[in-house]
């Protein structure tokens, strides 16, 4: 479904992605690791749409239709979401009214009735459980004042509300004690289907241990150098990241 | 930053054509250009005003002839020829002034309909009385019988000086003297009408108040004076909202408005204001110098000012609250957004003379285009205030990267148990909050549109509720794209 071919990157005058080839298929979960500055949160922002970067080289298509060329909120529309590393606090708009306005702008593009207030309540409160967050939620500005475990569950909600077709998980676990990664993965684990496939970024192996990856990919330098299954994720953790770079 | 596409889009979002641009045909009564003691004479003459009201505006003219126009401001102000200013303009009277809506020239009441102001039905509705300007004399107003009923006035400044001359030799000019500045000795020497509220004792208005201001006859200055008093545990909520015809010369508006509070009373004034702000090359629109300003002359009593300015070529503006009783409250809240070429220099005035007396500002200026948004606030404990507090938050909002934003606070703090507090951030709209939006399947304009409104949420949350909704669609109708 989602297919990426020699893609190449720069952000000003510096190649971050220097040719990355990955084939995403419905249902399977990718784990792209590496270590800092390797350009794995790069390749899912270019993924989402993200401005400030130019791509020199290659292409992406999300069933067969050219990622690229959208607009991000055209990308969200046709199923793409990204759960952000660092979700950003908008000062006075509430969590549910933007959550409300993404889920219809959507429902509107797949040619679904939109929801109105009542309803878009009662699917989010299911949500909501899932997340184990409490009502004060519902009536708080977007990421305003939440603490980074609180953030990170919210990007989840916003998932399990959106139901994207590809989900770009961005360092979901960073910042997270044991408790709120449990709760992150569970929601993640939860929305995991044959339909739906999910590529997370992350640096350390631990969140492998919750979210269980049928691929893991080592990106260093801006390439792929290494795919396995979750045994290298393992291995990784063991020798570090140095010995992938020799091979 | 190199290039920003992002940047473009606001711009495109940013820039909407001004909707109420149309000017209505009606034979205006129009005194020739140009300003002496004899057009002064002639106004109040015209208006068939008691002695004490010409002498005053003498006074306030000879005064304004010794002073100089105020150039301290972050504006730049084309030059102002004030003899080329027509400083009297009504609707050419039929024999008596109209006695019902029936009576009004219906030219008028298409204009008030273009512009969504329904004068005969939806105000009656939603509840409010409208005595409308249109240029400068007041042509009708409606629920005065429910007001009066309540011991309410609520009328045209010249009914008032008519009818009411008492209240009126006795309050008017003591907020703002007639030398107080340029404009508002100019104001004082040449207005022609406004509106006049009096609350007696112990009542609670029993409806909002709403006036909507037009300018309409080309190259009228337009000088309103609004004074509004709160006898004893009273309370009045207050609504000003306008809109202006488009054209190319700039048009002057100097207004004064006085409010009063005696003990234990509360005003709440709220302004949307949507003037004529010029096109997007800078060309035309309203200068809006006025001066705004309250006393809590009474202990226990309360100003809160909140406006909405989003029009206007020029905005110099500095709704205040002089706190004189003890335990009075201050309060201003503003949004002023500036697009384009617009420019305002906004804030206000708190000035502590009683005890306990405690103050509160909060304003969110937001910059688009070429707009330069200056807040200017002033907060100033004497000796006597013990005990005072204020608090003051100025939060700026810089869309694109060729607009400014300027803070300009200042503090006299004369008495040691005062605490005096200030926030101030500035931010760009966020690349990444808009990305956020984006991501999440949200139209630019939509996001744009829900940021900014967030961005003004405590300001928003002070106005009526009605008020409310008219400020955040003006709010939207200003950034929004031209299309559409």
């Amino acid at each position: 479904m989602l297919t990426i071919t020699d893609l190449q990157v720069r952000a000003g005058d510096k190649q971050i992605l220097n040719g990355i080839n990955l084939t995403v298929q419905p249902g399977e979960v990718h784990a792209i690791m590496g270590p800092n500055g390797s350009g794995k949160s790069t390749l899912v922002q270019v993924l989402a749409g993200r401005e400030g970067y130019q791509v020199t080289q290659g292409s992406v298509s999300l069933h067969g239709r050219d990622l690229l060329e959208l607009a991000p909120e055209e990308r969200a529309r046709a199923g793409v979401f990204l759960a952000f590393q660092y979700p950003v606090e908008i000062p006075g708009v509430n969590n549910v009214y933007l959550l409300k306005a993404g889920l219809n702008a959507i429902r509107k593009h797949r040619g679904q009735p939109e929801l109105d207030a009542f309803e878009f309540l009662s699917l989010i409160k299911d949500k909501m459980k899932l997340m184990q967050m409490d009502e004060s939620f519902l009536s708080r500005g977007v990421n305003e004042g939440f603490s980074g475990g609180e953030k990170k569950r919210n990007e989840i909600l916003q998932m399990a509300v959106l139901e994207p077709q590809l989900a770009l998980l961005d360092e979901t676990d960073s910042g997270l004690d044991i408790d709120a990664l449990r709760v992150v993965a569970k929601g993640v684990n939860s929305l995991r289907s044959p339909q739906r496939a999910i590529v997370m970024v992350t640096h350390y192996q631990r969140l492998l241990d919750y979210i269980e990856p049928d691929h893991v990919h080592v990106l260093s330098a801006g390439r792929i150098v290494k795919s396995g299954d979750k045994a290298l994720a393992r291995e990784l953790e063991r020798r570090g990241y140095d010995w992938t770079v020799a091979a | 930053m190199a290039s920003n596409p992002q940047n473009d889009t606001l711009e495109a979002l940013v820039n909407q054509k001004y909707r109420h641009g149309f000017v209505t045909d009606i034979e205006s009564d129009t005194v020739p250009p140009g300003l002496d003691e004899d057009v002064i004479r002639l106004i109040s003459l015209k208006k068939q005003e008691p002695d004490f009201l010409l002498q005053w505006r003498l006074k306030a003219f000879q005064h304004w002839r010794t002073m100089r126009e105020p150039h301290w401001a972050q504006l730049r102000v084309a030059p102002i020829d004030y003899q080329a200013i027509s400083y009297f303009s009504a609707p050419k009277a039929r024999k008596d002034a109209p006695k019902s809506l029936d009576e009004v020239d219906p030219k008028l009441l298409e204009t008030y309909a273009k512009l969504g102001v329904p004068l005969h039905e939806r105000a009656r509705l939603a509840g409010i009385a409208v005595d409308a300007v249109f240029d400068s004399v007041s042509v009708a107003t409606t629920f005065k019988e429910r007001l009066a009923a309540a011991g309410v006035i609520f009328c045209s400044f010249s009914d008032a000086v008519r009818n009411h001359p008492a209240l009126i030799e006795q309050y008017l000019g003591t907020v703002v003297p007639h030398t107080d500045n340029f404009f508002a000795a100019l104001n004082s020497a040449v207005f022609t009408d406004g509106s006049f509220v009096y609350v007696p004792k112990g009542v609670r208005c029993p409806m909002e108040l709403s006036t909507y201001f037009r300018i309409n006859a080309a190259n009228t200055g337009q000088f309103e004076r609004t004074l509004i008093i709160a006898d004893e545990g009273s309370y009045v909520s207050y609504l000003e909202g306008c809109t202006a015809p488009m054209r190319d010369e700039n048009q002057l508006h100097a207004a004064v408005v006085e409010l009063i509070t005696l003990a234990d009373a509360q005003i709440k004034y709220s302004t949307v204001q949507n003037w004529y702000p010029g096109d997007e090359h800078g060309v035309g629109g309203i200068y809006n110098f006025v001066t705004k300003r309250g006393e809590c002359r009474g202990a226990n009593s309360r100003i809160s000012w909140t406006q909405v300015e989003t029009g206007s070529a020029i905005t110099w503006k500095y709704p205040s609250c002089v706190l004189s009783g003890d335990n009075s409250v201050g309060e201003f809240y503003s949004v002023a957004l500036t697009n384009n070429y617009q420019q305002a220099d906004t804030g206000t005035k708190m000035i502590h003379i009683g005890r306990n007396t405690r103050s509160t500002i909060v304003s969110k200026g937001i910059s688009a285009g070429h707009g330069q948004n200056s807040y200017r606030g002033l907060v100033k404990i004497l000796p006597s205030a013990t005990n005072a507090r204020n608090f003051t938050q100025c939060d700026s909002l810089l869309m694109g990267d060729r607009c400014g934003a300027h803070t300009f606070p200042y503090m006299e703090v004369r008495c040691p148990s005062a605490s005096v507090e200030h926030e101030a951030t500035t931010s760009k709209i966020g690349d990444d909050q808009l990305f956020y939006c984006l991501s999440r399947g949200i139209s630019e304009e939509d996001a744009v549109n829900m940021i900014v409104n967030g961005f003004c949420k405590s300001v928003f949350k002070e106005l009526p509720m009605e008020f409310a909704v008219e400020a955040q669609n003006l709010l939207a109708v200003s950034l929004e794209n031209a299309v559409g």
